[in-house]
């Protein structure tokens, strides 16, 4: 009723290859993103600070990850190694050029770990599919070696770990301690919002194209004139570049200073799962995923003793956290088998439902 | 500059020669983590064999049914019967997977499979610690008459130490492997597991029941990961942090190919003298701790040159 | 309905619930206690948070709290994981905690900052950040009653009177085995400039956290440099690991020793060929305090605790009841001072400058020589104490030595220059703007 594409018409090919060629779309589109900068007065201090900005920060790394494994095929499990390059390249730039603002830094660390994803990136070209997941472990072990081994990285800090020092955005702290929860908010929201932007027009048109067929079959990608190297290569910096981003994010906009201990094997996983129960090749799967296994258990460990609660039954913190893994685990299959193509599936089809609503079909 | 390459093209060479025991020792020491790594590459070879399964759960298996096994035996069950009930266990989960993960998820893409097994590590994570609890405990080697001593053998000018329960632990790797190799060729069974993984149409044509056949691979998967439980937990003690040790059987796996069982056992050795002649001889020019990325390196490059693993079937790519 | 509608739909919800769970009655004092049961560092992690409920518990019961006032005890899992560490960090401080313990350097780190815009002081008892002793530059941490600094200067003097003299060190060589992460590596510059003075030799041998149960390599090292001595700097499963490896490897296990944070099971893991095996300490072990048989009567008795019986006075169990003294005392000096029942973050960050834990104070407690004096004050946020050296001696631990008093002129050039680089670092790092109490 609401939401159909009957009466809109197409007469250009420009506007017939836009990204949200139906208005509800557009206008969805706007309300969210409206919706989503208004919470940063709305919402109190826990819900920005602890849930809003990692799921945002969550969200650029699954999208950054969904690029390599979803649009281009390239299983990686180096993700939180990547992340952790960007972090400690914004670090340093930040500490060698406080002058310059903070915001370019933090955009130009992804660079660095782009560069750094596309080395790691080279085996591609003859190591596929598990085999190249394993491969990527070796990145992310050898980069979170050398963030401890080298203590250039975090300018000899006895620590050893990255702390944040106070930056501004037109005199307002945006980095530190005394940033609030708010701008930092609305800083990481922003920065999302652009970069998400860049990557659905990336996906979309020929780059994106170029992914996707390679993604299907290289072998015939490459006959029809796709090099599958600068491709892949490219899929590889292109991924990298939006984790390091995330990582810089998760550091000096999130946990305000952390240890490398932060860029292990885990977040790799974590940001892995938030990709395959999103949707693969999907950017809006990779919000979804990370809503649903960032913020899941989140709402689990306050959910759970308050069901408890009325029987009388006071749950323990550990038990809750192990009920927390065991839910997360099972919905994860569960999920897996009802929609094995994701969350984003599941919008997919909302959305047809929608269009013939309140019609079966 | 020459000095750094003398360090290490030459200096590292020279320390073998001149104390021929340590060189021994180290091999040692890597020959049985290489065993140890294998046993847990195993239990993945096998699954992946018949069921095209990349099983991340083997790591958080082998925890599982050690915890299973000290958790029994804590209670008051006798050793013996702990272990017989530990492996009756592993059966139960491998009946409890192949019912809820597999078959449901039957003809998806790997990487989907993949995930559920991360799902499932979870979820057995979750469980084992509620029931559990988080601590590390014990391995009762000597209730499971596992050897405890050292021998010291004096040779090359120095010494060379031999822990009982590390000979203990390659002859039973060596057995279950035998064993393997046997089940596989000599038994009707085996022979049905053969079939699956060559194709799993023309098996279901000939009246192999599939899910019969993943609930015995996923079965003997469980009792290789026991096994590899006992010997890691005698080693250093059973607790949750075993698990990522599990992850270095994955450069074992893509060395050897993710197919066969020799290949584990190769690339297992391989991994294991590799990482620990590498972290001996040339970790202190770096500050030490190579190991935790050298095994995957060293399976990188074989990789380079043999994208299917050292064993692995030759990938034939057709349009 | 959008999926990011159904977001803030759960994200309402979760404030909602968030929102009606704390309805604490206004006449108690919110302590969380950051624990981990789970995880790889569970091993350390569970009698110590046991110890530390214990204890609180136990002054909740039998005195009705502290100073007539209850204490909201909530326990928040954090797995030794910073991101669920900073989480529950997010979760307790809109509950106004008098105080925080994270329990994890990792996780100690990101909150240091915070804690002077948050207002709540955070208690990281002999770990986090050693140059958070000083209380003028960082008013709102506390770490007593020894930085690793303090440790690593205690164990080297042992050593050294082991040999002679501290110049008979020189020529000898010392390994050091550590957790490759912060916390492990944070002794190395003072083990450093104490090579260079002393003339004794270094080894390190870094373990990271994911090898914590995988250390023969380290161990063959070990065998291959021959130190004379092993220095441990080791957490969870990688401290009893290193016990069995040592054993295994036939390294004297005599000559291993550690810094405060191995327990019992860690020295049980290596059989009988662990005696001899040596340890920091700073507090007693064993259940025959009556503070402690208090916590038998009323806590574990009634079962109101998690810890089984055996284990109540096991070392780790106490180090968790000192780090519950020490919010106790926080939170009764607090009282004392403000002259207030229900204290805030702000009144227990005085109240913690004025602790004064000596004997009499200790007798009053019922923990008559559980531990040396401390007194902590405005400029000194550790006090430095000194510690013993015990042994184990195949069931129990022994104490084996008098208080060994840290090198403290060469900790404090360390301490001084680390912390003045922190302040620099962190550029707008705050000068200590909360006035200093009379007392102290």
């Amino acid at each position: 009723m609401l939401y159909r594409e009957a009466g809109q018409f197409k007469t250009t090919y420009v506007a017939d290859s836009a990204i949200f060629p139906l208005r509800e779309d557009r206008i969805g589109l706007a309300i969210i993103i409206l919706g989503a900068y208004a919470l940063a007065f709305l919402g109190n201090s826990f819900l920005l600070q602890a849930v809003m900005i990692p799921f945002l920060v969550f969200s650029l790394a699954a999208i950054g990850l969904n690029i390599l494994t979803g649009y281009t095929g390239l299983l990686s499990l180096g993700t939180g190694a990547f992340m952790g390059v960007g972090a400690y390249a914004c670090y340093k730039l930040m500490t060698a050029f406080p002058g310059v603002n903070v915001i370019v830094w933090i955009f130009v660390s992804g660079f660095f770990s782009a560069a750094i994803g596309a080395l790691f990136g080279l085996p591609s070209l003859r190591i596929k599919g598990f085999y190249l997941a394993v491969a990527t472990l070796a990145a992310q072990f050898f980069l979170q070696w050398c963030f401890i081994r080298i203590p250039w990285l975090v300018n000899y800090n006895v620590s050893g770990a990255l702390d944040a020092p106070l930056r501004t955005l037109f005199g307002i702290p945006i980095i530190g301690p005394n940033a609030t929860p708010q701008t930092r908010y609305l800083v990481v929201l922003t920065i999302v919002i652009v970069l998400t932007w860049i990557a659905s027009n990336l996906v979309h048109g020929r780059i994106g194209r170029m992914w996707i067929a390679i993604r299907d079959m290289d072998l015939a990608a490459e006959l029809m004139g796709i090099r599958p190297l600068q491709t892949k290569l490219l899929a590889f910096a292109v991924s990298s570049y939006y984790c390091g981003v995330a990582g810089a994010l998760l550091v000096f906009l999130w946990y305000g200073g952390a240890e490398y201990d932060v860029f292990n094997i885990n977040q790799s996983f974590f940001i892995l799962f938030m990709v395959i129960i999103g949707g693969l090749g999907s950017l809006i799967g990779s919000f979804f995923g990370a809503a649903l296994i960032f913020i899941l258990p989140i709402v689990l460990g306050i959910v759970l003793p308050a069901m408890f609660e009325p029987f009388g039954i006071s749950v323990a913190a550990d038990v809750i956290e192990h009920l927390r893994f065991m839910i997360v685990g099972a919905l994860i299959i569960f999920f897996l088998i009802v929609e094995p193509h994701g969350l984003a599936r599941l919008w997919q089809i909302g959305k047809q439902k929608l269009l013939v609503w309140p019609f079966p079909y | 500059m020459i000095d750094m390459l003398f360090k290490v093209f030459i200096e590292p060479f020279l320390f073998m020669v001149e104390a021929p025991d340590l060189l021994i020792q180290t091999l040692w020491e890597g020959l049985v983590s290489g065993v140890l790594y294998a046993l847990i590459a195993l239990g993945f070879v096998l699954i992946f064999k018949a069921s095209g399964v990349f099983n991340f759960a083997q790591g958080i298996m082998v925890v599982f049914a050690a915890l299973i096994l000290v958790g029994l035996y804590e209670k008051g069950v006798p050793a013996f019967l702990a272990l017989i009930l530990a492996a009756l266990a592993m059966l139960v989960l491998a009946m409890v997977v192949e019912r809820v993960v597999l078959r449901p998820l039957v003809n998806q893409p790997d990487i989907i499979l993949f995930m559920a097994t991360f799902g499932l590590t979870y979820f057995l994570i979750g469980f084992g610690e509620l029931i559990f609890g988080g601590s590390p405990r014990e391995m009762i080697t000597d209730q499971l008459f596992l050897p405890q001593g050292t021998t010291e053998i004096d040779a090359f000018g120095g010494s060379i130490r031999f822990q009982h329960l590390d000979i203990a632990a390659a002859i039973i790797a060596s057995i279950m492997i035998g064993l393997l190799a046997v089940f596989f060729s000599k038994t009707r069974i085996g022979r049905a597991l053969r079939a699956v993984a060559d194709s799993h149409k023309a098996a279901l044509s000939v009246g192999i029941s599939l899910n019969q056949i993943w609930v015995i691979v996923w079965f003997a998967a469980g009792i290789v990961a026991l096994v590899a439980g006992i010997m890691w937990g005698a080693r250093s003690g059973v607790s949750f942090s075993l698990q990522i040790i599990a992850l270095k059987a994955l450069p074992v796996l893509i060395l050897g190919g993710f197919t066969s069982i020799p290949g584990a056992i190769i690339g297992g050795l391989i991994i294991g003298i590799g990482e620990k002649i590498g972290e001996f001889y040339w970790g202190p020019l770096v500050g030490g701790g190579v190991e935790t990325w050298l095994a995957y390196v060293i399976a990188l490059l074989f990789l380079l040159y043999r994208p299917q693993g050292l064993f692995g079937e030759k990938i034939i790519e057709r349009i | 309905m959008s999926f990011r509608k159904l977001g803030l739909g759960l994200a309402a919800a979760t404030m909602l619930a968030g929102m009606a769970l704390p309805a604490f009655a206004q006449d108690s004092v919110y302590v969380p206690l950051f624990t981990y049961r789970t995880g790889p560092f569970a091993g350390s992690g569970t009698p110590i948070a046991d110890g530390m409920h214990d204890y609180l518990r136990m002054l909740n019961e039998r005195d009705g709290g502290i100073g007539g006032v209850k204490l909201v005890l909530e326990e928040c899992e954090t797995g030794y994981d910073t991101k669920k560490g900073v989480e529950c960090y997010e979760a307790v401080k809109g509950k106004n905690p008098v105080v925080v313990n994270p329990w994890s350097t990792g996780i100690t780190l990101p909150l240091i900052p915070r804690a002077s815009v948050d207002k709540i002081p955070i208690l990281s008892m002999a770990y986090g950040l050693s140059a958070s002793a000083r209380g003028d530059i960082f008013p709102w941490v506390f770490n007593p009653p020894a930085t690793y600094w303090d440790g690593m200067s205690m164990l080297i003097k042992y050593i050294g009177e082991k040999e002679g003299g501290l110049d008979k060190l020189k020529g000898k060589k010392i390994g050091f085995l550590h957790l490759d992460a912060s916390f492990g590596k944070e002794p190395i510059p003072l083990l450093q400039e104490l090579s260079k003075e002393l003339g004794f030799e270094v080894a390190l041998y870094p373990v990271a956290a994911q090898d914590m149960q995988n250390q023969s390599s380290q161990w063959l090292s070990a065998r291959r440099d021959r130190p004379d001595y092993m220095i441990m700097w080791g957490w969870g499963s990688m401290n009893g690991a290193a016990v069995k490896e040592a054993v295994r490897s036939g390294y004297p296990i005599d000559k291993f020793y550690s810094v405060w944070w191995p327990g019992e099971d860690d020295a049980r893991a290596g059989g009988a060929g662990a005696k001899g095996f040596k340890m920091l300490n700073w507090h007693a072990v064993g259940a025959n305090f009556p503070a402690i048989q208090d916590i038998q009567k009323h806590v574990v008795d009634k079962g109101l605790s998690k810890a089984p019986k055996d284990k109540v006075g096991e070392l780790l169990y106490n180090r968790g009841i000192y780090n519950s003294l020490l919010i106790a005392e926080g939170i009764a000096q607090a009282q004392k001072l403000t002259g207030k029942k229900v204290v805030t973050g702000e009144d227990v960050r005085r109240g913690m400058e004025n602790i004064k834990l000596d004997p009499a104070r200790l007798k009053a407690l019922g923990l008559e020589g559980f531990t040396d004096q401390l007194v902590l004050s405005c400029a000194d946020h550790n006090g430095h104490r000194a510690a013993f050296m015990q042994e184990w001696d195949g069931t129990k631990w022994v104490k084996i030595s008098n208080p060994i008093e840290p090198m403290t002129d060469r900790v404090k050039g360390q301490l001084d220059a680390a912390a003045k680089d922190y302040a620099e670092k962190n550029a707008g790092w705050p000068k200590r703007s909360e006035a200093c109490d009379k007392a102290s």
